[in-house]
């Protein structure tokens, strides 16, 4: 059981939820139905986490293929600017026409930002650190830009569903999540996409070789992680009913590719999981829940975060645990999956042997 | 086959067109990159001198408030190379910078310890926080970001635990080295800062191109598979590596205290950023195996010129300043792909 790949994320989870039981006792784990919606502590994790877990979903599959995305807080940034500007330029800002036009734009241009990061990285070929690393610069100027530096604060009841209402008693920001990742998971393991995705990070030579376009994968996922980034800005900017262009979504990045890692996707790319990051995602959530309710005092919060994200790495590297918990060394050859490198098994050259 | 003999390979090597041959390979190879940094930040010169003419914008101390404003940045920038060079990365350059700043301020400030002394420590905590991050990264396998990403959680951690608020310096010492003016010719000057950055870079170039440990870098960044065939020190490379990049930060962080005279819990956040968009506008991959910390030098400078042109400008808001960084960001990578360094790895 130790060898699932889970298996550690889901103790981790755990350890956290028996924490949050010892401090608060069962209260934690208890959901009642008020007006018709779903209340408790554990629906406002999935509240929380919902940002985050879109944001960590896009990439993922921009990890799969060896990229990064380190652009998406700037995206989440700009996608919440615009939306808020046009719905607070609005006469009635509680008019459903006028959301819908501004979720449209933000999206569009959560898109359009997604396509320019495909466009450097598969294109022109340029390293995706530095080509998501340009736009995380520019784009939070753009942000601001838009914003003229401001906080744009709203009044608008229809917009503050996006991440306030509910939807048949759940939170409407859980089922957008839920359904994103519910249609991801359709796309990438019904059809060959996860596979395409997973061979050109896991082995761009031998894809090549096979036929896999793999710039047009490639900037696909960008676009897609523009989109989830263009999502969670609008859920994270409907959660205050503002638009912070300068905090909105700083360090979401970080937050997303630690929940990838969690998860058990490799930075190298290649084999990713979908369910390990969403498992990542909801980890990262409850730990900053369980700091504050088990009473850590705010300036230890990050300290505290830190300790258990490096517990997290060290416990799922092999290398430590060998290290650490070290069997007694039989006399035999070591088990294969210890000796595999993960180095690009170039192919071979092979002879034809002339007749 | 015959080994050539010594006086042989210097007889060929002595003729002119060897030479010029040489001279040519200069160009073309991995200089190139460098090459183009610097072409353009002198571009960009003359075109503030031409645009802010009567501003004194050519002035000689305009230029040099660029290293006196930059200097911590130039030190950040030389430790991240390092770092770069073989392949890796750092992220946690900001937050042990504004951990130096907040530990200094307050062992200085609050606790009274002797300026020299805290200083000394604090360049020890920084070069053995590196060390310690190296040491993980090599001996547990696990990537450099995902390490590098906790040390940034860590240290900005430390630094709110250590005080919320910021702590201002009120130690002689200290305060007097930041005064102080080191006199140039022609009515110009220099700050410490600006001349111990100028310091680090020599001692870096001199590591890097005249040490064994420089070329065991390099050859770190060009193939780790192949360091290890060949027999080279790996661990204690990757460990130096990262620990030089500690001990740097720990600098740039003292440096920012001289400069900003308080330590604060959000000092250098995001600094690890600009050390490494300078460190690529320098010239060098984030591949490793190839660049020059000179390059990482004009990298910042050319980010500080940004800066003093949008001041220069007047009109225009702050963040436009962000939205040029990210331009010039890719112009400079779109001129080192389009006349580079060839590169013989797939690209990421």
């Amino acid at each position: 059981m130790t060898k699932n790949r889970f298996f550690w994320p889901v103790l981790v989870l755990l350890g956290l939820v028996a924490l949050n039981l010892a401090k608060n006792g069962f209260s934690f784990l208890t959901i009642h139905l008020t007006h018709g919606h779903l209340y408790g502590p554990l629906v406002s994790i999935a509240i929380y986490a919902a940002p985050l877990v879109l944001v960590s979903l896009g990439m993922t599959v921009v990890i799969a293929t060896g990229g990064i995305d380190l652009s998406v807080g700037a995206v989440v940034a700009v996608a919440g600017a615009l939306a808020c500007l046009h719905v607070s330029v609005q006469h009635d800002e509680n008019s459903v026409a006028g959301t819908l036009v501004a979720v449209a734009m933000a999206l569009g241009a959560a898109l359009v930002l997604g396509r320019w990061n495909g466009f450097l990285v598969s294109r022109v070929g340029i390293q995706p650190i530095v080509a998501t690393l340009i736009l995380m610069v520019a784009g939070r100027g753009v942000a601001q830009l838009i914003t003229n530096g401001q906080t744009i604060t709203l009044n608008s009841r229809t917009y503050s569903f996006i991440d306030g209402g509910f939807l048949l008693g759940v939170p409407f920001s859980v089922l957008i999540a839920a359904a994103v990742v519910g249609l991801t998971a359709l796309l990438i393991r019904r059809t060959a996409l996860g596979l395409l995705i997973e061979s050109v990070g896991g082995n761009p030579v031998a894809s090549r070789l096979v036929g896999i376009n793999a710039r047009r994968i490639k900037w696909m996922v960008y676009t897609f992680s523009g989109l989830c980034a263009g999502i969670a800005g609008l859920m994270i900017s409907s959660q205050v009913t503002a638009a912070d262009s300068n905090n909105a979504g700083m360090f979401i990045e970080l937050d997303a590719i630690l929940a990838v890692v969690i998860g058990g996707t490799s930075l190298m790319g290649g084999r990713f999981s979908l369910g390990g990051t969403v498992l990542g995602a909801v980890i990262i959530q409850t730990l900053t829940t369980t700091i504050y309710s088990i009473g850590v005092p705010t300036q230890s919060t990050m300290v505290f975060k830190a300790v258990v994200v490096i517990i997290v790495c060290l416990i799922q590297s092999p290398a430590f645990r060998a290290k650490v918990f070290r069997r007694r060394r039989t006399l035999g050859p070591p088990p294969p999956g210890q000796l595999a490198q993960p180095a690009p098994v170039q192919p071979a050259a092979v002879e034809v042997p002339q007749p | 086959m015959t080994e050539l003999r010594q006086e042989e390979i210097e007889a060929v090597l002595e003729r002119p067109e060897e030479r010029r041959r040489t001279a040519m390979s200069a160009l073309r190879g991995k200089r190139l990159p460098v090459l183009i940094t610097a072409s353009l930040f002198v571009a960009m010169i003359v075109a503030g001198s031409f645009r802010y003419q009567y501003d004194n914008f050519l002035s000689g101390q305009v230029l040099l408030n660029l290293l006196i404003d930059n200097g911590y940045l130039v030190v950040a920038a030389v430790g991240a190379t390092f770092v770069i060079l073989t392949g890796g990365i750092d992220l946690s350059i900001g937050s042990i910078i504004g951990f130096t700043t907040m530990l200094t301020a307050w062992l200085v400030s609050k606790e009274h310890w002797p300026a020299l002394l805290v200083i000394v420590l604090a360049l020890a905590v920084g070069a053995a926080a590196g060390a310690l991050m190296g040491a993980v990264i090599h001996y547990f396998e696990i990537q450099p970001f995902i390490v590098t990403l906790a040390g940034l959680f860590l240290f900005r951690g430390l630094c709110l635990v250590i005080n919320k608020e910021s702590i201002s310096v009120n130690d002689r010492i200290l305060t007097d080295m930041a005064e102080v003016q080191i006199p140039l010719p022609g009515g110009t000057h220099l700050s410490i800062g600006a001349v111990s950055a100028i310091v680090v870079l020599l001692i870096a170039m001199y590591v890097l191109h005249l040490t064994r440990f420089g070329r065991q870098v390099y050859a770190l960044g060009g193939g780790e598979q192949s360091s290890l065939l060949m027999g080279l020190p790996v661990a204690r490379t990757k460990i130096g590596v990262y620990t030089i990049s500690g001990f740097c930060s720990a600098l740039a962080g003292l440096l920012f205290l001289f400069y900003t005279q308080a330590g604060d819990p959000l000092h250098g956040l995001g600094l690890e950023l600009d050390a490494i968009a300078a460190v690529v506008i320098g010239g060098t991959l984030l591949s490793g195996g190839t660049g020059y910390v000179l390059g990482s030098l004009l990298g910042v400078l050319v980010l500080g010129l940004v800066r003093t042109i949008i001041s220069f400008e007047g009109t225009l808001s702050p963040w436009w300043a962000r939205i040029f960084v990210g331009v010039l960001l890719l112009v400079f990578i779109l001129l080192q792909r389009l006349f580079g360094a060839r590169v013989s790895k797939e690209p990421a």
